[in-house]
């Protein structure tokens, strides 16, 4: 069973959100999503200050096995990036809630949640596969 | 878990890459019971393997030597790969994949009828093959001195049956070790007795991660029955000598060379931050496109590597296309690794 913090909410493309105490949305990938993966080997990351559009493809995981995008869960500009995951990709394997962040974003709209889901969805929809 | 051939089976039990580095450094072990394991049996064994493998069984002629080969249909294409091992001047053992089973047995039973070749399927047996530096040594803690002794005598690519285990000094993995042909029933028991003796079980990701390394072809991937063993980096298997040995395949070969060979296998390293996959297109510029055959990424070499087929004037630069863009990667001579060390100049 893979590990899905309450607190947080997630995309159906299995990226998970984190509001912090700024008001910036932290980004990552989700465990169920990195069981998926396997072993990732390449982080492609945005650049800080493009902005996003809700839906964009903006960084790219690549594990020994796939190839595969993170999209913009909301329209936001992107104001930082976890540079560890250039050199130690495997960080998101081994703390994809943690030290396995991606990128942090400023939403262009405030409460721009709409078409989140909660843990509790997120678990029905990873529990299908 | 995936399917695999029919077969149900992990791609890794942990961390994929650090059962690649568990076999380069010291040992692992993979459950091969999916691979088919098909024994031939009457006087006319041989006169049959002549004819259907491309490698010469004349090669074999101590009791347990092993011959990889490939069987081609008449095109010259291949049909599958494979190990033969001689057992006895009437009973050899082939062991072919999992995927091309069905269609093996009936192409070599349609040509064993004729010959008085009898074929036993053995499903009795499963198959753990234990590979890495450190595989033969810590596979013979496991039995008594007599048989550790027989074992660790086996010569590479010879195999002999010792006590209730086939043993075999073979592997996909590039580096030393055992498969082990033993009773399904038994073979639970030996997997944990291995990772008791400091074995680590290994999936079906790291085997491909290392025989890509280990610059071996995946059949399926790397060459099927629409491509000759000569465009596949196997023409070292084929046996053209002695002429006058008629086995199935050799006039189509014969006349491909005499035409000329348009295509070569080469491998492939990628400098970039990307990784090749099977299929991604290959340009050669002014020359022509190939295609990836199999791509990963390299855990020894931390880059991706690849098997491509291409144009035969390729020279040492290429680029292929991942993702929309052109990649520069250049070309090599495989294998990528070998005992655990870099076997190519890799690119700064």
């Amino acid at each position: 069973m893979s590990e899905i913090p309450p607190e947080l909410k997630y995309t159906r493309s299995h990226e998970w959100l984190k509001t912090l105490p700024d008001g910036t949305v932290e980004i990552g990938i989700s465990d169920h999503a990195k069981q998926t993966l396997g072993d990732l080997v390449f982080v492609e990351l945005p650049e800080p200050g493009r902005i996003l559009a809700a839906g964009e493809a903006c960084a790219v995981v690549e594990s020994v096995k796939a190839a595969s995008d993170i999209y913009a869960p909301i329209a936001a500009t992107v104001v930082a990036v976890n540079a560890q995951l250039a050199e130690t990709p495997e960080l998101i394997n081994q703390d994809p809630y943690g030290r396995g962040w991606i990128m942090r974003l400023k939403p262009s709209a405030p409460a721009a949640e709409a078409g989140l889901l909660s843990a509790h969805d997120y678990q029905l929809l990873a529990a299908q596969g | 878990m995936v399917d695999f051939g029919g077969w149900d089976m992990p791609v890794a039990y942990g961390s994929q890459i650090e059962e690649h580095h568990a076999v380069r450094s010291a040992a692992g072990v993979f459950d091969v019971s999916h691979m088919c394991v098909l024994d031939l049996i009457g006087a006319g064994t041989r006169a049959l393997l002549s004819r259907l493998l491309a490698n010469d069984v004349g090669r074999l002629t101590v009791s347990g030597s092993a011959l990889y080969s490939c069987m081609l249909n008449e095109q010259g294409g291949v049909i599958d790969d494979l190990i033969v091992y001689h057992l006895a001047e009437d009973h050899f053992r082939l062991v072919v994949n999992a995927g091309t089973r069905d269609k093996d047995l009936a192409w070599i039973g349609g040509h064993a009828a004729p010959l008085d070749v009898r074929l036993l399927v053995r499903q009795d047996l499963a198959m753990l093959a234990v590979q890495g530096p450190l595989a033969r040594q810590r596979t013979a803690t496991l039995l008594s001195s007599q048989a550790a002794a027989a074992a660790m005598a086996l010569l590479p690519f010879q195999g002999a049956q010792i006590g209730d285990w086939f043993i075999a000094r073979t592997g996909y993995s590039g580096e030393d070790g055992f498969e082990i042909m033993l009773a399904a029933g038994d073979a639970a028991g030996l997997w944990q007795a291995l990772n008791a003796a400091g074995v680590r079980s290994c999936g079906l990701g790291a085997r491909d991660t290392l025989r890509l390394e280990a610059g071996m072809n995946l059949y399926g991937s790397d060459m099927d029955e629409a491509t000759t063993p000569l465009e596949s980096g196997l023409a070292w298997t084929v046996a053209f000598a002695p002429v006058r040995r008629e086995f199935i395949g050799r006039a189509a070969l014969e006349a491909l060379r005499a035409r000329g060979i348009a295509h070569k296998r080469v491998g492939l390293v990628l400098n970039e931050r990307a990784v090749l996959r099977s299929h991604q297109r290959v340009v050669v510029s002014g020359v022509g496109e190939g295609e990836v055959t199999s791509g990963t990424f390299s855990p020894t070499l931390a880059r991706s590597i690849g098997l491509a087929r291409v144009p035969s004037a390729t020279g040492s630069e290429v680029q292929v296309e991942i993702r929309s863009r052109l990649l520069p990667a250049l070309t090599v001579r495989p294998p990528f690794v070998r005992h655990g060390r870099p076997a190519i100049q890799l690119p700064t």
